[in-house]
């Protein structure tokens, strides 16, 4: 393992005195493991808090910040956090609108944060509401698994329904906002190389030059098969082509296209694929609205991408384009 | 059993978790994302250390403080599941200073029920109900033959053992592994297996 860090052990408690350091207008509870707006709780306003295992920065706490999330609660890397910290980040971002949770549907952070809820309902009544993401195509959904994994509408929804929040709408609006954007969006992920946990010191699994996984989630977990490598037009067949026939991505507004790279994919390879990606939406008949392009939500060092679309309408991309400002995502201001 | 014997089969636990750290990580690395054992072990190192400066003085106290320190210091799918069943069986233990066979058994039943309850798992979706079920079945059902707790304690962990092996061969409907599909077969549960560990603890601490 050849990594920049100190002890496996602290890696998360050291990039959080990192965050602080590099982003003085955030203000981080480094006991609780919460990176707050340095202005939360804003009055009135509804906040927004997720949270999740480390590993996939920027998101969670990288999108912490005007327009977007009021508080992140940071796991162990892959880990869901604990109760108390989203308990904790609950009451700190309570503005008197009330609080929406946003968890990507794993049964460890589903759990936990149904644990929170309760816990800081009982303890303070603070209201809230909880959107779980699971956008993931590659995971069938049914009785047989724990449903699909959210992955990379995630980060879209942090972005809209933090928009909403800041037009000051009521916490179920921006709830439904959220839900909206979830129910509307797909995702499919691949990965080239896997990654190593700090803690594991090795990678999570083997995949030779000749091979890659396909629907990969954010975890360094194994997907669903094993194929040859390709050439990008091919690969982004795999990728879009169980989206398209998933859902339907014609009429309504165009498309969001986020094309996410997932840790140690290139810029560049990002906007290869993303080039073949339009093309394939070009020839389905489905306009592209707005695109993202980046590593967004990464897993480690993994090789690998996924594409995310949602379907958007005037509402969507009136409160995609408003002005946002975190370390991650920042425009219009 | 008294609260020093409890203490002793949560240190235990904790040591053999610790002393399977790399094993559970390898187990949990072929289907789920390779934290099993870095997790309880944080989370049990922690509960030693509670345990040392706050000494609880009942058995109820002392698995209620450990499952709050396991659910505050776990996290993932481990803690709220391990968290749930420490406080459930604290619950069920009552007041008493110290319990006999039969309470124990209705507290493993009760610890049982909080992970099902939490977890929403079912026999045979490969998760740690799969090694806690028989274990705890067999524990109810050699008591009630009138077998000493000792032996009736080595019968609910060769249960558990077994039910741990029998998930090899199975495809995982709950948790990470449910993602793999097919390809979870093949592979023996990590939780299933951790929870050998805490019927080992019991078998060689409460017996004496």
């Amino acid at each position: 393992m050849k990594k920049l860090i100190n002890d496996p052990a602290n890696v998360v408690s050291d990039a959080l005195r990192g965050i602080a350091a590099a982003h003085p207008e955030l203000r981080v509870d480094h006991e609780n493991r919460i990176i707050f707006r340095g202005d939360a709780p804003v009055q009135g306003k509804v906040g927004l808090i997720s949270g999740g295992g480390s590993g996939h920065e920027p998101l969670h706490g990288g999108f912490v910040g005007l327009g977007m999330l009021d508080a992140a609660c940071a796991g162990e890397i892959f880990t869901s956090p604990v109760p108390d910290q989203m308990a904790a980040a609950t009451k700190g971002v309570d503005g008197g609108a009330g609080v929406l949770h946003i968890v990507k549907n794993y049964t460890g952070d589903v759990m936990n944060f149904e644990m929170a809820g309760e816990l800081a309902e009982a303890e303070t009544g603070v209201q809230v509401a909880t959107v779980v993401t699971n956008d993931d195509v590659a995971v069938e959904d049914s009785l047989y698994t724990a449903g699909r994994r959210g992955v990379g509408i995630t980060v879209l929804l942090e972005k809209i329904a933090g928009a909403a929040a800041e037009e000051r709408r009521p916490l179920a609006e921006v709830a439904e906002v959220a839900r909206k954007v979830n129910a509307n969006g797909r995702s499919m992920g691949l990965a080239l190389t896997s990654c190593t946990v700090p803690a594991a010191g090795k990678p999570t699994f083997e995949l030779s030059e000749a091979e890659m996984e396909v629907g990969i989630g954010i975890h360094g977990e194994p997907g669903r098969r094993r194929v040859p490598m390709a050439p990008a037009n091919e690969i982004a067949e795999m990728l879009v082509s169980p989206i398209l026939s998933d859902y339907d991505f014609t009429g309504g507004g165009g498309v969001i296209v986020f094309m996410n790279g997932m840790g140690a994919t290139p810029l560049i390879e990002l906007y290869v694929m993303y080039n073949e990606v339009a093309n394939i939406l070009g020839k389905a008949g489905i306009p592209i609205a707005r695109s993202l392009v980046g590593p967004y939500i990464t897993s480690l060092d993994m090789a690998g991408c996924s594409v995310t679309l949602l379907k958007a309408d005037d509402e969507i991309l009136r409160l995609w384009d408003a002005p946002v400002r975190t370390p991650g995502l920042r425009w219009g201001i | 059993m008294d609260t020093a014997a409890f203490s002793a089969w949560i240190r235990e636990f904790a040591r053999l978790v610790g002393q399977n750290k790399d094993y559970l990580t390898e187990l949990d690395s072929a289907i789920g994302d390779a934290d099993h054992g870095a997790n309880m072990t944080r989370g049990l190192n922690a509960v030693v250390k509670m345990l040392d400066e706050e000494k609880p003085d009942t058995p109820s106290a002392l698995l209620k403080r450990t499952g709050m320190t396991l659910v505050s210091t776990v996290g993932g799918a481990s803690g709220p599941l391990y968290g749930t069943a420490f406080l459930r069986m604290a619950a069920a233990a009552g007041d008493a200073e110290t319990l006999d066979d039969g309470t124990f058994a209705k507290m493993l039943r009760a610890g049982l029920d909080g992970v099902l309850a939490r977890g929403k798992a079912q026999l045979g979706d490969k998760t740690m109900v799969d090694a806690l079920t028989p274990a705890v079945d067999a524990l109810d059902a050699t008591l009630a033959a009138g077998m000493p707790f000792p032996d009736a304690m080595q019968a609910a962990l060769r249960a558990g053992e077994e039910g741990r092996d029998a998930t090899v061969p199975l495809v995982a409907r709950k948790g990470r592994a449910s993602y793999l599909g097919e390809r979870s077969a093949g592979h023996q549960d990590p939780g299933a297996t951790s929870v050998t560990m805490l019927l080992a603890a019991a078998a060689t601490t409460l017996t004496a």
